[in-house]
């Protein structure tokens, strides 16, 4: 468990920000990670009073606030409705309702985990995060960048009519993954994620020849080993979880 | 009355289901010091200097404790009864370090912040030693685990410390190479297992004061308070008399409470401030210095004839025990006994074993204690020989399975009292439909298909050693206290023993009080594992309560003016027929507690020269996702010869959350080591216990026999069924895959690897 | 820091360490029937309801509770008991010590489920570990529970 001097709920995304750029400050999410750290903070933020907890949409977008809980996307008929059971899918296995409730998308897009369901799938999306300093970045630029002292306020999801499916499999059915895998298509661009290999997830994307992509992915990923799985299980797995996606996300589309 | 054999509702169920203050840890009085243990982060070392003085300067630190300050003898904390088979190995607190995780220093502080910042500040120098993981090559290795001169057995166990062996034996009957000679078949294979640890939900947890007679009183989740009581004072050298131990309602034990884990460290912090002083082991404490199963490889060389005779096996087990021996010498004896018991037709068997020292863990006691690695080992064995003479092994089981009436030459040449394993096999065949379902090797949805059956087997109690005193009081107002001292771990023996003394004295059970154990006011009783509550202290509440009967009816008699014989007691009233003579059973309590008379008081103990077992068979089927490995349960059938039910509910969750666990064993739970003998899988998040997204449909039935030595024709339950799902899993997995796995778990990656290697021919 | 909440509908204001878990919080505030059964998040025995919803005290901060409503079982002992009634007649509730956080996470399941299937019933509770029953007798509980209330609901 960490420890912490002081608690502020911030009551503006400038104050946050201001409060963060303490390099002992954190910003706290749901808190189900973060308590396994040991670190001593001198400062905790609270985003929760910022009005960070909604999904909205425009006629582009829809826009998923950090505090927004992985049971609130999982429940969402709005996320529903754009994309199927898809964030069912990327949410259901993660330990139980009781963690969904508190853990928040923005604690899971900033810590950048590699066993991350949730960045697998969003990554398989077309997203932006947006940042209080940095303003609104790619998802997936985001996901390379270093850790630093911005705060994230928001995901952005374009309805562009993408269609995508999850898949991951796991040692039992609520713990961290062996592998994720999402896939998506728009148009004649097909993209396959893979994450929890162990390390952070990678993106392709191809705009011909979707089994020949699985073979690359297959050949080139690299995969490691850790408690759950060796690096060969994990890439035979990639070549499973690719195909099965594919085929569900094809379904997807005709479905429409 | 009729409570036996019926469906009652444990007496403290409903405080259990609203949350009521019950356990130790909701006990714990205000001012108590928080003790927590300073542990080594090596596997071996030798603590060449450990300075305290900083720690002893954090504001509210009361103690800080080092093996300076800790008594010299050595001492065993398993709970067994005395003289124990378990070697007096280790200190409260030892210089020398033998697994990751071993005590280093002890703090008492007023809170957990101060006792957390008091744990930093103690300053360690260690002389780190190469440490000893692979167990298998610990006999005569140059590391010695336990070189101590003052390593202490009570009985001969053949422990030879310098050599790493903890204990080593064997036994044997008929003439092996010649049985071996005639048989068409014989199968060799090495099966391993894992350390699993028992996950009870309640964690360790002891709190301890001394109470208005300046005793030591200790209040903990404990399976053997008497044991403990024992253990406390051979660690702190204290007199037994000045020790009292209480055990409240127990969140969960398997075996894991069965050895005194936590309850030495508040208890010594007691002795040392004077002050209150309470203990809750984090779960990695648990997971890591717990007392978990016993990690074995077993060889099993088994024979038979082409028709399926299965003649000889002999079985060779190494036994880790970890760091220290507790339970090691005993847990073992059953990987033999209790696994070369089931059949009947062998002609020769030999058990052959090595219980070795190693800078892992030190292991305990977990349900099934030994057998469920060695039925494991034998079942499976079995079920491969099955399918390489082409036999059914629903069939092989049925030719060569243990009779009624036997004698069991490899238990102890034990008659075989009560037996119902071939009913038991008939209907689970039935209820699995057996013949079809073997007979399908593809679904539908393309998966591989199969089923797999294992037989087995427990005791109940030990014989000649296991020993349970009852007291039974009828009351003024005519009510009963029902005095125990085995321990209710949500088992629910509190009110089987009830519904036992109820249907004696043709009472409500709501007319019977039940008590939580305390040392000094409840009856001498060994503790509740070894299978033995129902079987033993069962068997001492049928004596009590019939005694008691009896003096019932004699008072009432005598307070009516006839003789005994010409009166009869019917529960509620003394009367004697015919004459319209009567007096209450309500008028009989306020008449003996009142002066003039005896007051109705009953105590009786109770053992057994033998130790009936109780039979199973679970059968096992599974979809196998060939392109990932996963195993889906479809089905897990177990059905369960415990001599009579006493708890029809009890019962079958018994056997629900038995097989619950052997799942675990047999897919998931995987302890794991890095190369410095520190385990990688120590907390809920890396160690997976099975959801109830794993457990399939588990459906029960019971096929009783009934068993001529216990109370009411019972044998036991608890522990026996923890052993049919892994050899039952790991048949249905090589009858879908064609692959024999022998190791636990068996995992996803192993099955879908094999199959990548060795792929399933196409059905033609 | 000082903190207000309603904790089984009576208005409290503690002053708290600023990282005091709400798990620690409600210990110290009498609520016994919450139990932890690890440090990583992971078996469910800690479950509250924050707001009506199950949340893992061990995870939220007590600071966080501030301004909000927060249950135990404490504080729905009825429907504890009434649900509790049909899990210890199925011999379900065995040790016990995961039921304070299992019969927590039922009853909100039973608020936002209408009719929940087998499938769902073990999904939403796949959070709340047990190690002595083998979750049949949870189900066999529930199922009858809900066939129960939905007679009730008839009536």
């Amino acid at each position: 468990m960490f420890s912490a001097q002081q608690y502020i709920k911030a009551t503006s995304i400038q104050q946050a920000l201001e409060l963060n750029q303490k390099r002992t400050s954190a910003i706290l999410g749901g808190g189900c990670w973060m308590r396994l750290g040991k670190k001593n903070y001198s400062t905790l933020i609270d985003l929760s009073g910022l009005g960070l907890d909604q999904i909205e949409e425009n006629d582009d977008e829809i826009s998923l606030g950090a505090m927004v809980t992985l049971r609130q996307m999982e429940t969402s008929q709005l996320l529903n409705r754009y994309f199927g059971d898809f964030f069912v899918q990327m949410v259901r296995h993660i330990v139980g309702v009781q963690f969904r409730n508190c853990a928040t998308v923005g604690g899971s897009i900033v810590s950048r985990f590699g066993f991350s369901d949730i960045l697998t799938g969003l990554l398989a999306l077309d997203c932006d995060v947006v940042l209080a300093q940095k303003g609104r970045v790619s998802l997936n630029e985001y996901a390379q960048m270093p850790y630093d002292r911005d705060v994230l306020t928001h995901i952005i999801i374009k309805k562009n009519g993408r269609c995508a499916a999850y898949e991951s499999v796991r040692n039992t059915e609520t713990d961290l993954p062996v592998l994720t895998c999402a896939v998506s298509i728009l148009e004649n661009s097909t993209r396959f994620v893979i994450g929890a290999r162990p390390q952070r997830a990678v993106v392709y994307e191809t705009n011909t020849d979707p089994e020949a992509m699985i073979q690359k992915i297959q050949e080139e990923t690299e995969f490691g080993s850790n408690m759950r799985a060796s690096k060969e299980y994990r890439r035979m797995l990639s070549g499973v979880l690719c195909h099965r996606a594919l085929e569900k996300a094809k379904e997807g589309i005709k479905c429409r | 009355m009729n409570y036996v054999n019926s469906a009652v509702r444990k007496k403290d169920a409903i405080s259990l289901v609203s949350g009521k203050p019950v356990y130790t840890g909701d006990m714990i009085p205000q001012n108590t010091l928080v003790v927590k243990i300073l542990r080594s982060p090596h596997a071996h070392a030798m603590i060449e200097d450990i300075d305290v003085s900083r720690a002893l300067l954090v504001p509210g630190v009361a103690c800080v404790l080092t093996y300076k300050d800790v008594p010299s003898s050595r001492y065993t904390t398993a709970g067994q009864t005395y003289p124990e088979f378990s070697p007096y190995d280790k200190l409260i607190l030892d210089p020398h370090i033998r697994c990751a995780g071993d005590p280093v220093a002890i703090i008492g502080a007023e809170t957990l912040e101060a006792a957390q910042k008091a744990m930093k500040l103690i300053k360690v120098t260690y002389k780190v030693l190469p440490a000893l993981i692979d167990y298998t090559n610990a006999i005569d290795n140059p590391i010695i685990v336990h070189p101590e001169d003052d390593f202490k057995t009570l009985i001969p166990i053949n422990a030879e410390p310098k050599r790493n062996i903890c204990s080593k034996g064997d036994f044997s009957f008929g003439d092996l190479d010649a049985e071996f000679a005639a048989c068409d078949v014989v199968l060799e294979r090495t099966y391993n297992t894992k350390a699993n640890n028992q996950t009870m939900m309640e964690p360790f947890t002891t709190f301890t004061y001394l109470d208005a007679f300046g005793r030591l009183t200790v209040v903990s989740s404990t399976q053997v308070p008497f044991h403990v009581r024992r253990i406390l004072a051979n660690a702190l050298e204290m007199s037994k008399s000045s020790i009292r131990v209480i055990k409240p309602r127990i969140g969960g034990g398997f075996g894991a409470k069965q050895s005194a884990v936590s309850e030495v460290f508040p208890a010594i912090v007691t002795m040392k401030t004077g002050r209150p002083a309470a203990i809750t082991f984090t779960r990695e404490e648990c997971m890591t210095n717990g007392s978990p199963r016993h990690q074995m490889q077993m060889k099993v060389k088994i024979g038979a004839t082409r028709d399926g005779d299965i003649r000889a096996i002999d079985l060779y087990a190494i036994s880790n025990a970890g760091a220290y021996g507790e339970h090691a010498p005993t847990t073992i004896g059953l990987v033999g006994h209790k696994s070369l018991s089931l059949y009947g037709s062998l002609r020769a068997a030999r058990f052959s074993y090595d219980v070795v020292y190693s800078n892992t863990m030190g292991a305990g006691a977990y349900r099934g204690y030994g057998a469920t690695q060695g039925i494991y080992a034998v079942e499976s064995a079995v079920s491969e020989l099955a399918d390489t003479l082409g036999i059914d092994p629903t069939v092989i089981r049925e030719k060569n399975m243990v009779r009624e009436g036997q004698i069991m030459k490899a238990y102890y040449n034990e008659p075989c009292n009560s037996c119902a394993l071939d009913r038991c096999m008939k209907t689970a065949k039935e209820m699995m439909d057996w013949d079809n379902k073997a007979a399908v090797r593809t679904l539908p949805n393309g998966h591989l298909h199969g089923v797999g059956v294992a037989l087995a087997m427990q005791g109940s109690g030990i014989s000649h050693v296991d020993i349970a005193a009852v007291e039974l009081r009828l009351n003024d107002d005519g009510f009963y206290t029902l005095l125990v001292g085995c321990t209710d771990m949500g088992t629910g023996c509190d009110t089987i023993l009830a519904q036992m003394a109820a249907d004696i004295l043709d009472c409500d059970i709501a007319n019977i009080a039940v008590q939580g154990v305390d040392t000094d006011q409840s009856p001498y009783d060994t503790g509740s594992y070894a299978s033995a509550t129902t079987y033993v202290t069962g068997g001492a509440v049928v004596k009590t309560a019939e005694k008691l009967r009896a003096q019932i009816l004699e008072a009432g008699a005598d307070i009516l003016g006839v003789p005994a014989e010409e009166a009869e007691f019917d529960g509620k009233q003394v009367l004697v027929p015919g004459s319209g003579k009567s007096i209450s059973l309500r008028e009989i309590g306020y008449i003996t507690c009142n002066g003039s008379r005896q007051l109705l008081s009953v105590h009786e103990s109770h053992s057994s020269p033998i130790s009936p077992p109780p039979f199973m068979v679970g059968m096992a089927e599974v979809d196998i996702d060939p392109q990932t490995g996963k195993v889906n349960l479809m089905d897990y059938v177990a059905v369960v010869d415990c001599g009579t039910v006493i708890n029809k509910n009890l019962a079958r969750v018994q056997t629900e959350g038995g097989i619950a666990q052997g799942i675990g064993m047999a897919l998931y739970e995987d302890i794991q080591y890095n190369e410095d003998g520190k385990m990688i899988n120590n907390s809920f998040l890396q160690y997976k216990i099975p959801t109830r997204l794993e457990i399939p449909n588990i459906r029960v039935a019971f096929e009783s026999s009934y068993e001529p030595t216990g109370p009411f024709g019972a044998k036991s339950i608890g522990e026996l069924v923890i052993n049919t799902p892994s050899p039952a899993i790991a048949s249905a997995i090589r009858h879908a895959t064609g692959l024999t796995f022998t190791t636990l778990p068996i995992t996803a990656e192993q099955i879908a690897m094999g199959l990548l290697k060795n792929p399933v021919p196409e059905e033609k | 820091m000082q903190i207000t909440l309603t904790l089984n509908g009576r208005r409290c204001t503690d002053e708290i360490p600023a990282d005091m878990t709400l798990f620690t919080y409600l210990r110290q505030k009498g609520c016994y029937s919450v139990k932890c059964g690890c440090e990583t998040s992971s078996c469910g025995l800690c479950t509250v309801w924050m707001d009506q919803k199950p949340v893992l005290s061990c995870s939220v901060l007590a600071a966080r509770a501030d301004g909000h409503e927060i249950t135990t079982m404490e504080g729905v002992q009825q429907e504890a008991v009434e649900f509790g009634t049909f899990l210890a007649d199925e011999g379900g509730e065995q040790c016990g010590f995961c039921s304070p956080g299992f019969i927590m996470n039922v009853l909100a399941m039973v608020r936002e489920l209408p009719n929940p299937t087998d499938e769902q019933i073990k999904e939403y509770l796949a959070g709340n570990l047990c190690r002595c029953t083998g979750y049949q007798s949870h189900l066999r509980a529930i199922k009858k529970y809900l066939a129960h209330k939905q007679k009730e609901a008839v009536r």
